[in-house]
Formats: C-alpha cells, structure tokens, sequence
C-alpha cells in the first residue's frame, strides 16, 4: 500500500516535470508567436501604419477667405462682412437635437423662429459638418455657454463671418442675397471643379450680383495643417500654412443715392426703375419694388419670413426689372416711329387723319382718344401718342419688317446685363407664333395681329431693362452697349484694379437726321405732350414717352374705367426717358404695375430721378442720401 | 561609519531573507517599465503615477510578507488560511479569485495526492466552474478566462490524463456553439470585430485598430519616451490600463517589445524553475499555477493590443495601472518566493 503510493508519487512527480517541459514550450511558442507579430506590424508594415497614425493625428483644416466686398460708384459699401459668434449643433454628435435645444435655450435666447430655421437648415443640408442653432451672439450669451460648454457635447461657440447689407432692402435686387451651400449647389460646385476651395465655406451667392459674381468675390480657400486629438479637438498649428486670399471687391456703377431716389419714388408702389449711361451701358440705378432684406437670407432665413417673401402676392422676390414681362403699350411708338423712317416707309412730312380708330378687316381699332386727333404727322403721333397713326404704320410695315428692325434695339432679347435669370421677353413674329403655339391653328400669323404690335400690345412683352436699353441705343444712333452693373474689381492683395470696359453688343448705323427726329419729337412729349405735367418746369431739356400697356383685353366697344376696374388689372403705366437731349447722359425705363396711365404714374418718377441725376434735387419728403449712414444698425 | 554599518547590514540580511533575487530583479524591472510608460500615458493627470508608486510600495511590502510565510510546505490548510486573509479586505472579489482558485484547488489535488482518480478531477472541475460562472455572470469576461486558465493549470499539472484532456477538449470546442449564444452582445462583437476590425471602425473595432496603429508605427526603435502620438493624442482608449502595452510598443518599439517579452519569459521560467523544485504536491501546483497565470496575462494582453487576440480586459503584469491587479500579481510572486524558500530550507 505504502509502496505503491511512493510509486505513484514519483510517477506524478516526473509526469509532472514532463508537464512542466511542455509548459516552458508552448510558452516559448507563444512569446515566439508574439514577437512574429510584433516584428510584422513593427517592421514589415511599420510604414503603413506610420502613415495611418499620421493621418490620423494631422487634419488639414481649411481657413475660409474674406467675401469681397460690394460698393457703388462712389466707394460707399453695399455689402460687408462681420464677425460674429454663432452657436453651432453638430447633429452627428447629438442623440436627442430637440432636447439638447431645450437645454441649450436655458442659457442662451433660442426663438421659435430659431428652432424651425435650424429644423429647415436640417433637412437641407446632410452630412453637414455643424449647423447654427443661434446665430449674432452677445458677448454675455458667449460667455455664459462658454462656462457650461462641457454639459453640451456636440455644441461649440464659432466665429463665424456674416455678410451684412448696410442698407437692406436699397438695390437689393441688384445686390442679391447670400444662402448656405445646399446639395444642389454642391453639386455644381463639384462639376466646376472648384469644390476644394469652397472647403469650410457654408454660404455662397445665390442671387443677384452675389451669385453672378461669386467666383471674384469668393477668394481662396487657405489651408492649415492641424494636430488633432482622437476627439477632433484642434491641439497645434503646425507649419507651413498657407493663409486665404481674400475674394476681389467689386465696385458698382450704381450710385446709391441715385437708386435711393428711384426707390423712394416708385413707393409702396410694384415697378421697376432701370438707368443706363447711354454711352457706355452702364446701369446707374436698379430698381425692382418690393424688394427684400438680404439680411434676412444671411444665416439662414426662417421659414416664416421665407413663407411671406414667396408668398405674398406682391411677389417681393421677383426681379421686376430683368424678370417682368409687360406689353410696352406706347413706349414702342418712338422705336415704330424710328422703324418707318429708315425703312423709308414714313418721312418727317408724311401725315394721315386720325378718325378715333383704324378699321380693318371689317374690325375697328380704337384710338385712345374718342374722336382721334385730327391731321397727325410723324412728329405729333408722338407727341400726343397718336393710336391711329400706328395702327396704320404697323400695317404698312408689315410683321416681319417690324420684328426684323426691332431686334436693331434689342428687343424680344436677353441683355446680357451681368445679372442671372433674365428673361428674354417677346418680339412677336410668324416664326415665334410657330413655334410658340402647338395647336395649328393658332400657329398662324393673322395679318389683324399686326395691327396691335404697332402699339406696343398683342403679343408684345418686354423687361423693364429691355426698354430702358432700346431707349439708350435709339438715342445713341444704333450703338448698343451690354448693360453692366460693374465698372470694375480690386484685387485686394495686390491692389491690382480690373476695369470692366464698355462692350458694345451691336452697331446699327441709323440715320443722323432720323435719330434727330426721334428726339426731338420725344423732347415735344416732354414739353407739351403726355409728359409735359409730369416734367413741367424742370430746368434741363428731356425726352420721354407714356405707355400704358393693357392688364385685360377690352371688348370691342367697351370703354376703359379706371375706378371700376380691380386694383391688379388696371393697366401698367410706363415712361421711358433720356436726358439732356443734346447730348444724353441717362436713359431710363419706368414700369408701374396698375399704375394706370404712364402720364400720372410713371412720368413723376422719372422727372424726381432725372432731377437729381441731373440737378442734385432731391425730392421732397426724403432726407439728404448724404446722412443715410445713419441706416447702418449695428443689429442688423 | 563602522558603527553605523553593521546594524545595516543585519537588518539587510533579514529584509533580503526569503526574497528570490531573480524574481525580485524581473517584477522591480517590469514595474519600472510600467511606471515609465504609465507617465507618458498620463501626461494630463500625474497624480495617476504617484498613485501607481504607492501602490507598488504596498504590493511589494504584501510580496515580502507573503515571502515570509513558512507555512506553504507545511501545514497546508492553516497556510492556506493563513494566505486568504492576506489583504482580503483590499481585495476585488473577483480579483482575490485569481489566487483563491488555483489555490482552493491545488489544496484539493494536494489532499488526494497519489490517490487521484477520474473522479478527482472531475469533482475538481465542479470545483473551478461554481466560482468561474459566478465571475462570468458579473460579467467580466477576462477575469472569468484568467481564473478559468489557472484552474485549469492546475488540474493539468496533477496529472489528468492526456486522452480525457483531449476529450474534454473536444467536447469544449462543441460547447462553444451553446455558449456563443449565452455571450453579451458586446462581448460577440469584440470577438467577431476580431476577426475584421475594419467592419467597426469607429465602434468595437476602434480599440484594436487604434492600438495595432500605435505598435506598428512605433518601428524598430519606437518614436521615443514621451513623444508617441497616438498616446498622447488620445486614440488609444483605456491606455493607462488594458492598453497600456501600445503606449510602451509605440514610444519603445519593437527594441523595448523584445526587451519586455525576454523580462516576462525569464519570469516565467523562474517560476517554473520554482514550481519543478517545489516540495509538495500543494506547492508546486501553486507554483506552476501563478507561473503560467503570469504568462497568460502577458500573452492575453500583448495579443490583444497588437490585434491577434479578442479585446477582454485582462492588463499588462506589472505594467498597467491600478492597485488590486498589482496587488495579486506581487502576492503570487511572494507565494513563488515562499515556495521556493521552502525548498532551500529543506535542502538546507
């Protein structure tokens, strides 16, 4: 018994040792598998993984330049850019936004109006990096979050710079508003290949010279290299950074205190004001009623005020001025008239009798006048807008002599005004009927809708700029000049000026002694015609035409009354104008949307502009322009 | 100075009795190691090494007493007592378990010595599985593997035959199916992201790319003291504790990786020096048993922050941060010096 257990003993013990060698091996073995690893990952892969950790530790962030800035011609800003401190959420981070918010709003003022622009701002941008919940922070507001930052994961205090209008809705038209960059504008960004400098940018142009000049007011994304913790929390700047270059300013033609005058004149009233220098195309003033605050665009605008710009019935976001397609009723008469003269179809003497209306094929079109305006010349069918006289010109003439001339002043095309979505309008033709219209039968150009092109109704439909330059061109003897807001862009590092130079579009040779004609039978509007009330008294010579262009067709025998008419079909008033007339220094375009006559509505604006163009006058009730910095707030 | 030295030198050689001088040199090494590579992993909060410091003064004071304890060769179940109120109170429950297991067992082996049947080891099983699911209920999946390895160990080293091991073994693999099912979510998903870390970049898989990026990039030579990266960038997470490895691998490289592996493996094979020499059955269970403990938290560990291995919280011996694992660690140690004084007092 006792042996065998000695026996089993000393088996144990050298099973045991056996045991123990085999322990030492599979020790070995393993250290041994260890090390294999370590010298693959440390020496084999060492570079991959060197490059991983660098990727990782290194950030390239990306420094966003200064917007250029906007100024009009006399070097008074238009737009600016500020800094301010915005409260951005970085929803990626963030588990419940709206509880977050809630929290949040117990130390900083979150509105209502703020929550749903972020919610808007939300659905518009994904993958966005961080979104402002609060945006123009007070530095008590900044301070206060910052002493309770650590409670909020996924929020951060940035400075940020904002794009500020000093003058708000003034030009805004002009100017544009700047939004944030959407997938859509991504997207296009991408295409043009420029989305690496649009890196750290969030808000881009997106209309008026805002968008069409994006690309020099933008500038060039700078870049530095960061040492970032496993948080993305930024821990050093490490060397070479290449530091942003600022967007070019660019420098209007416009003078602000002229467009100021052209606002304040037009009113609570719908229209549109466009000032050319007939002699460069220059726009001087442009002006589109209602306009908007393009500071409410800056950070975001909320869906509330977004919901009342697009839907009030005054249509507020609408560019009248390039965008508004109206009939030019009489303002198309000077250009008929110059249409005849050099198609020899008229001369300076030939006459007709005006009865009160103009038959043809068995229909009589009416002239304005019940009983018409007796023996009418050239110069008198002008001068008192003779409806007769054109109804018989326009037939003579034919519809495609009309159109063909026509285009001569640009009319029925785009400008080429340096402002995007123009519209190009319609000069009625037989080709633009055929392919106007589907239906055969309405793809034939009847000789009776001559009669009314003549003028300046049918199917005739012009912008404001369109009339604003025909106008320019007549009395510039046929030159056309592209209008432009921009004379010229400033590099603002190295201080190297780009002056944008005058370009002519086209070059008609009309006849001197025609052009003449033309002006001084406009000049006759002005001092004893349709505009004579409107410009009575003024101290410089001018040239202007009325128009009325027609909301709805009247019946053949139904007489036009104003007062029984609702307020948005009454007519639309138009007045186009040039002066000095020796040697015009601006030619302009106003439309009044159901203003009525041109004579009563848009005649009076023009002369208050032409006043101060050319006197300095301004008019009443409307404070010097010289003291309007006092419209720079600080809150806004 | 003649007065002045003797007594020194007397309370010298009573400090040094029982103290295994390899074993004193390997841990006082590693824990250097440790406290170097815990300062550069705690740069933001120092206090964490002074911390460590203290409490490797007080594991290595628990080492030397322990080290004092005649008791292992001898009267076995007042020694073992004995050692079960050693420190107790500091003691993680499921941390005391690392020493408590092997050693309830080896007790039980020690007791049936030379008697040993199937039965035995069958009821030693019993034995370890009550504790170990108990551990794994917590849930604590590295501890429950460390504790379950050593009782293993020590089963083992009685003497259980070879072919029911390899029986049980198969049987094992079979278990594996039902006990993948009863696994945490979280605890599949370090296994599965294992296997392909890149499917979970930035959940599970972060841990084990993120310390694979560290040991890699450190290179032959490492990126040195101080100056690692991904340490101090904060991409390694836990990396004063589990992860403390790819903080040394990174700013030592795979010079100081060879140099830790050679310190564990002289380590190691000190112990199993020891446990071959031991003099009785509960001794040398014991020993071997802390021996190739510290073998697998070295293993488990370095296998895991450099990719091979699942992501289970088991720390570096003698490097990682905090006060109870270093603890168990030196008071295995003082058991092996014990043991191992034992026999020098026999042969002796």
């Amino acid at each position: 018994m006792r042996s065998a257990e000695l026996r089993n003993h000393e088996r144990e013990l050298y099973e045991f040792h056996f045991r123990v060698g085999v322990a030492a091996i599979a020790v070995v073995a393993a250290f041994g598998l260890l090390a294999g690893r370590f010298v693959y990952l440390q020496l084999a892969q060492h570079e991959a993984y060197r490059a991983k950790a660098e990727d990782n530790r290194i950030s390239i962030v990306p420094i966003s330049p200064n917007r250029g800035l906007i100024v009009d011609r006399n070097g008074v800003v238009l737009a600016r850019n500020y800094s301010g401190y915005t409260l951005e959420i970085t929803p990626r981070k963030v588990k419940d936004v709206d509880r977050l918010i809630d929290e949040v709003s117990e130390l900083v003022d979150v509105t209502a109006r703020d929550r749903a622009r972020f919610r808007k701002l939300l659905q518009e941008t994904r993958n966005a990096e961080s979104l402002p919940i609060r945006t123009r922070l007070s530095d008590e507001e900044v301070a206060r979050f910052a002493a309770n930052r650590y409670r909020f994961e996924g929020v951060d205090i940035k400075a940020r710079l904002f794009r500020q209008y000093p003058y708000g809705e003034t030009a805004s038209h002009a100017i544009g508003y700047m939004g944030r960059i959407n997938l859509e504008d991504q997207e296009k960004l991408e295409e043009d290949g420029v989305g690496a400098n649009y890196r750290g940018t969030d808000s881009i142009g997106k209309s008026g010279l805002e968008a069409s000049y994006q690309d020099e007011l933008h500038g060039v994304t700078g870049f530095e290299r960061v040492e970032i913790d496993a948080a993305g929390r930024g821990i050093r700047t490490l060397p070479p950074r290449t530091p942003s270059q600022p967007g070019n300013n660019i420098a209007l033609t416009l003078d602000l205190k002229l467009q100021q005058v052209g606002e304040s004149a037009l009113g609570e009233r719908r229209g549109a004001m466009v000032a050319l220098e007939p002699s460069t195309g220059a726009v001087l003033a442009f002006v589109s009623k209602p306009g908007y605050d393009p500071n409410l665009f800056v950070d975001g605008i909320d869906p509330q005020s977004w919901f009342e710009l697009n839907n009030s019935p005054d249509k507020p976001l609408v560019n009248r001025a390039i965008n508004g397609l109206y009939p030019p009723g009489s303002t198309f008469k000077p250009f008929m008239a110059m249409t005849a003269l050099e198609l020899g179809k008229r001369t300076f003497r030939s006459t007709i009798h005006d009865p009160g209306y103009f038959e043809f094929g068995g229909r009589r079109f009416r002239d304005s006048k019940v009983g018409g305006h007796g023996t009418v010349d050239l110069m008198k069918s002008i001068v008192v807008s003779s409806d007769t006289f054109y109804y018989q010109l326009a037939n003579d003439l034919g519809i495609d002599a009309i159109a063909g001339f026509m285009r001569n002043f640009g009319f029925g095309a785009r400008t080429g005004i340096d402002l995007q979505g123009e519209a190009a309008g319609v000069l009625p033709s037989p080709e633009w009927k055929q392919k106007r219209f589907r239906n055969p039968a309405q793809q034939k150009w009847f000789p009776g809708e001559t009669i009314s092109i003549g003028i300046g109704q049918g199917y005739n439909s012009y912008t404001p700029i369109q009339l604003a330059q025909a106008m320019a061109t007549l009395v510039n003897g046929g030159v056309m000049y592209k209008p432009r807001l921009v004379s010229y862009v400033d590099n603002q590092r190295t201080g190297e000026r780009r002056n944008f130079e005058p370009e002519v579009l086209q070059r008609v040779p009309f006849k001197p002694e025609h052009v003449e004609f033309i002006k001084k039978a406009m000049s006759g509007v002005n001092k004893e015609g349709t505009g004579a009330r409107a410009f009575a008294g003024a101290q410089y010579t001018s040239g202007g035409k009325t128009g009325t262009a027609q909301v709805i067709a009247l019946k053949q025998n139904e007489k036009y009354d104003e007062s029984k008419v609702a307020e948005r079909l009454r007519d639309h008033s138009w007045f186009i104008a040039f002066a000095p007339v020796d040697s015009p220094r601006i030619a302009l375009a106003v439309l009044v949307e159901n203003g009525g006559f041109g004579a009563r509505a848009a005649a009076p604006i023009a002369r208050t502009v032409l006043d101060y163009f050319l006197l300095g006058k301004l008019p009443r009730g409307m404070q010097a322009p010289e003291d309007d910095d006092a419209e720079e707030e600080e809150s806004d | 100075m003649e007065i002045a030295r003797i007594p020194f030198r007397r309370i010298g050689l009573r400090l040094s009795e029982g103290i295994d001088g390899p074993l004193f040199v390997l841990t006082l090494m590693l824990s250097l190691l440790g406290l170097a590579a815990l300062f550069s992993a705690s740069y933001e909060n120092p206090g964490r090494v002074v911390n460590q410091a203290v409490n490797l003064g007080v594991a290595f004071a628990a080492m030397w007493l322990v080290a004092q304890v005649p008791a292992v060769a001898g009267d076995v179940v007042n020694g073992a007592r004995r050692w079960l109120h050693v420190g107790v109170t500091r003691f993680q429950p499921s941390e005391m378990m690392k020493l408590a297991v092997p050693m309830m067992l080896a007790w039980y082996f020690h007791k049936h010595e030379s008697t040993l049947r199937l039965r035995d080891f069958a009821l030693g099983a019993i034995l370890l599985a009550v504790p170990l699911a108990l551990i794994a209920r917590q849930p604590d999946l590295g501890t429950a593997a460390l504790v379950g390895a050593a009782g293993f160990y020590v089963i083992f080293f009685a003497g259980i035959n070879w072919k029911v091991l390899a029986g049980l073994a198969a049987l094992g693999i079979a278990a594996l199916f039902p006990l993948w099912g009863m696994l945490h979510d979280y605890q599949r998903r370090r296994i599965l992201t294992l296997l392909d870390p890149t499917t979970d970049p930035l959940g599970a898989g972060y841990h084990i790319i993120q310390s694979t990026i560290a040991v890699g990039s450190g290179g032959l030579a490492g990126k040195g003291w101080l100056n690692g990266t991904q340490a101090h960038l904060e991409f390694i997470p836990e990396r004063h504790t589990d992860f403390i490895f790819a903080v040394y691998s990174e700013e030592f490289g795979l010079i100081g990786n060879g140099l830790l592996l050679i310190l564990y493996a002289l380590l190691v094979g000190r112990g199993l020096m020891i446990a071959a020499a031991a003099p009785t059955v509960f001794a040398r269970l014991l020993a071997i048993a802390i021996a190739l403990m510290f073998f697998t938290y070295a293993f488990v560990n370095m296998g895991m922050v450099s990719g091979i291995l699942p992501v289970v919280g088991v720390p570096l011996p003698f490097l990682s941060y905090g006060g109870s694992a270093l603890l168990t660690l030196f008071i295995g140690t003082g058991v092996l010096m014990s043991v191992n004084r034992h026999r020098k007092l026999v042969q002796t």
